[in-house]
This record gives structure tokens, C-alpha cells and sequence, in this order.
């Protein structure tokens, strides 16, 4: 029988293999897809958030455990959707245009599928409509903007204003980061949130999701 | 002009110039615009940044070519021009510095994780720094300057590529490093002593540091590099790290701190000190006079 733990730790080696091999193992043993994904996935993918932040690893460490963790997604998807588990929440993520600037954006990302969030990634030079409308059509309930350039974070206010024009003020919230970016450009531009760096961005979202 | 290479194994220290997109967006660069689009439309800018960094006493000066290899520059859709825009950023900078500075080719990352953290294919990779420094190797220039590499794979592709486009031009490679609690890593995990290593193995000449970091780091860098390598040192640093006020992005260190303390670095043997994000005509004049006033002959 594969252990959770033992899933969690082929994560934080960044064993794709292995996690792909013992998630299927695991749902043969009739473990329930949520608890595979929470104690195993998610808790591998909380210690390496914790590692990285300590300078214990390194991106490329996290960039290998992503992988992994997505191998084993591809084989519970199907069975969350059919235990019907509901994922912590949806959010569209994308650096702004003129900005392709996306190690950062990436990081982010990974960390809030790594905490059970169903993440839409719309890639780098994301036009403000673009956030707003694949958000209306997927439901989601936070858009997550990066910018590493100072001078494309000004985008960043016009898909908080795009956000306000569509009617969506208070469903969708608007949360930001990259490393120009600070809370005063954000309390200024008028987002919900903003997130410091990839972990920190993962306990706003949740903050965010919970105050909805 | 006499070799570069000779100046700094006597033991000369050379000062390089500062920042190049400080001064572009100075100059209205537009917001998400290829930096090196500038190069074909108003090389003019180029003339003016070099004139005012040679005139600072700048003895090593860059060219505008930083995003220049094909990989970086198919993002902006812009493969196409790569030859035009690696040439023309040479030939301005040539056309004002004449031969009393070195033109220093800048070749940066290519904006894409190689294989296995990314897909970027390594021999692609390499193939495409290739193709840029044979352009800036053909229009003329003195050195090449691989730099603000994090990915030590990447960086030895661009040393090696340089090296084999020429056996015998001088190359510069500096990496980005972040100061953690565990000393100085870039965020690729590549540690000062790897760094070092690697890019000494792979056929470069001078190597060091540049970005990422204020002088008082970089002080730091230097001395880990000096530590575990003999062979000329560069390091170019940031004007401190960017503070955003009122919006707009600012530099704290002013050119009296970086000069004062570039009597360190000098302490420390480091063969080319300029400036990276941050630091103007003003800095890198500061650090000329330092040199000047302390540096061997």
C-alpha cells in the first residue's frame, strides 16, 4: 500500500515517476482522491513553499517538484471531479502587457495549484480584457496580476478598473506582485491584495477567498 | 589602443560604464518595448548614452544588445532583425569611443529555462548565442559580456559559444546572486564558488557579478570570488535596489557612496568596476575618480 508520506516525499524530490507510480498505486488501494491530493500533493508542495522560502532549495528544486505534483494531479483530476471535491477556488494568473517577465508568475502559480487552487495561467503580455473576460467565462473569483517592469505596472490599474467597468467589483477580487510592486501601489491602484513573494501571495488568495 | 587582456594581467584596473536601461527609459523608452527595437530605430540614443559614459571616464562601455539573441528577441517577434540589431548597437557605440574605450558586447540570458526545469533545448540555446556574437563579433567588438546569467548551464553555452566564434577575444561573464541567510546563491541555486568554477572552466576571462545587488553586497560577492579564484575580478552593481515612490522607481546610492566604496573593491584586486540598474554617468565618474586616485598603475 503507498503511503501518503511517501507520495509528499517524492514530491519534494521531484520524482515525477515516482509520484505518478505511487498515485496510482494509492487510488488501486481505494484512498480517496482528496486525501491523496491533500496529504500527499499539497503537503509535499507545502514543504518545498517552506524550503524555498528559507533558501533551503532552489527554483530549479521547485520547478522539479511541480512536475511531479502535476503528475499526480493528471491521475486524481478525473476522480475529484467524480468524488466531487471542490477545489479551494479558481483564479486566472498572468504577468501584464508588455511585460514578459514570468519566472515569478510561474513560481506563484505553482505554489497555488501546489495549495489546491484551480489556476488558469494566461501566460506573460496579458492584456487587461483578457484577465477580465477568462474570468467571467470560467467563474473565477480572483485574478492575480505580476509585473517585474516598472513601467508596465500602470497595466495593472487598468484591469482593476476593467474589473469595475464589467460589474464584477466584489466577485472577482484583484490581488499583486512582482518586484517593483509593493501593498502602497496596490492599496493605490485600488487592488484587494497584494503578495510579497510566492507563498505569501498563496495566504492572501486564501484570505481573499474566505473573506468572499 | 592596447589589448584589453594585457591592461588588466598588469595588474590595471578599468572602469566600466553603468546602467544601460536606466538611461533608455530615461530617454523615453516606451513601457514593454523591446529595449534593443532601439537600436535600428534611433541608434542616436545609443551615441548619446556612450558620449556621456566615455566622457564619466568609462574605459569599457556596453552595447545596447543585452536581449539581442535570437531566443529573447522571437518573443517580440523580432528573430528576423537580430543581425541588424546586434551590428548597429557596435557600430554606435564604435563610432563615439573610436578606439579610446573598449566596446563590450552584452549578451544576456535567453529569456527561457533550459531543459529539464524548462523547455528551452540547451543546443538551441547555444546554436542561438552563436548567431548573435558572430554579429557582434563581426561588427567589431572588443569583448564579449555574458551577464546577470542565474543558470550556470546557460551562462557556460554563451562563454563557450564566444569562445568559438573567437579563440582569442576577451570575455566577461558575471552572474546575479541573492543574498540569502545561507551566503550568496542566484536563485538558480548556483553558489559564488560553482559560479567561479564554471565559468573559468568554460574559456572565460574575467568573470564576476553584475545586478541584484547594492555596492555593500557586491563588496561582499567580490571578496567570496577572490576567495576561491585568482584571475581578474568585474563587478558592476546596482545603485542599491529599486524602491518604488510615488510610483516611480527609484536608485538610493548616490555616486559619492559608490566611489568611497569602490576603494574596497579596489582593495580587493577587481580588475573592471562599473556600474549595473540604477547607476549614471555620475556614478561611474565617481568610481573613475577612485581609481584614479587609489588604483595601481
Amino acid at each position: 500500500m503507498a503511503g501518503l508520506a511517501e507520495i509528499s516525499e517524492a514530491v519534494i524530490r521531484g520524482d515525477d515517476e515516482q509520484v505518478d507510480r505511487l498515485t496510482k498505486q494509492a487510488i488501486a488501494d481505494e484512498i480517496s482522491a482528496k486525501n491523496i491530493l491533500d496529504d500527499g500533493l499539497i503537503a509535499g508542495m507545502g514543504t518545498v513553499g517552506e524550503r524555498f522560502k528559507a533558501h533551503e532549495i532552489f527554483l530549479p528544486d521547485v520547478l522539479m517538484a511541480a512536475k511531479a505534483m502535476y503528475a499526480g494531479m493528471d491521475n486524481l483530476r478525473p476522480l475529484l471531479i467524480k468524488e466531487g471535491v471542490p477545489s479551494l477556488g479558481k483564479i486566472v494568473i498572468g504577468t501584464v502587457q508588455g511585460d514578459l517577465h514570468d519566472i515569478g508568475k510561474n513560481l506563484v502559480a505553482i505554489m497555488l495549484k501546489g495549495a489546491g487552487f484551480d489556476v488558469i495561467d494566461l501566460g506573460n503580455d496579458v492584456a487587461p480584457e483578457s484577465f477580465v473576460e477568462t474570468a467571467k467565462e470560467h467563474g473565477a473569483s480572483i485574478i492575480g496580476m505580476s509585473a517585474l517592469l516598472t513601467t508596465t505596472m500602470p497595466v495593472m490599474k487598468s484591469v482593476v478598473e476593467c474589473v469595475e467597468k464589467e460589474g464584477l467589483a466584489g466577485k472577482v477580487r484583484t490581488i499583486v506582485g512582482g518586484a517593483p510592486v509593493s501593498k502602497d501601489f496596490a492599496a493605490q491602484i485600488g487592488a484587494d491584495a497584494y503578495g510579497f513573494d510566492a507563498a505569501n501571495a498563496v495566504d492572501r488568495v486564501k484570505c481573499l477567498i474566505s473573506e468572499n | 589602443m592596447k589589448r584589453l587582456i594585457d591592461r588588466l594581467s598588469s595588474g590595471e584596473t578599468l572602469v566600466a560604464d553603468g546602467a544601460m536601461g536606466t538611461m533608455l527609459f530615461e530617454k523615453g523608452l516606451d513601457a514593454g518595448q523591446c529595449p534593443e527595437t532601439v537600436n535600428l530605430s534611433n541608434p542616436r540614443v545609443l551615441e548619446e548614452i556612450a558620449e556621456a559614459y566615455l566622457e564619466a571616464g568609462a574605459d569599457i562601455l556596453e552595447t545596447n544588445t543585452f536581449g539581442g539573441s535570437p531566443l529573447k528577441l522571437s518573443l517580440y517577434g523580432l528573430e528576423e532583425k537580430m543581425e541588424a540589431i546586434n551590428r548597429d548597437a557596435v557600430l554606435a557605440v564604435r563610432g563615439v569611443v573610436g578606439d579610446r574605450a573598449y566596446v563590450a558586447a552584452s549578451c544576456g540570458p535567453c529569456g527561457k529555462l533550459l531543459k529539464p526545469y524548462g523547455d528551452a533545448d540547451p543546443g538551441d540555446v547555444y546554436a542561438g548565442f552563436r548567431r548573435q556574437i558572430e554579429c557582434l563579433v563581426g561588427a567589431g567588438a572588443d569583448c564579449i559580456c555574458v551577464e546577470t546569467m542565474t543558470d550556470l548551464a546557460e551562462a557556460k553555452l554563451a562563454v563557450s559559444a564566444a569562445r568559438e566564434v573567437s579563440p582569442d577575444i576577451p570575455i566577461l561573464a558575471t552572474m546575479t546572486f541573492d543574498d540569502t541567510p545561507r551566503g550568496y546563491y542566484t536563485i538558480m541555486g548556483v553558489s559564488i564558488e560553482v559560479a567561479a568554477a564554471g565559468l573559468f572552466e568554460a574559456g572565460a576571462d574575467v568573470i564576476g557579478s553584475n545586478c541584484g545587488n547594492g555596492i555593500d553586497n557586491m563588496i561582499a560577492v567580490a571578496g567570496a570570488f577572490r576567495k576561491c579564484i585568482d584571475m581578474p575580478l568585474i563587478i558592476q552593481a546596482n545603485a542599491g535596489l529599486p524602491e518604488t515612490r510615488d510610483g516611480r522607481t527609484v536608485y538610493t546610492e548616490s555616486p559619492a557612496l559608490m566611489g568611497e566604496r569602490a576603494r574596497d573593491l579596489l582593495d580587493l584586486g577587481v580588475s573592471i568596476i562599473g556600474g549595473c540598474c540604477g547607476t549614471t554617468p555620475s556614478h561611474i565618474g565617481a568610481i573613475r575618480s577612485a581609481v584614479d586616485s587609489l588604483g595601481k598603475p
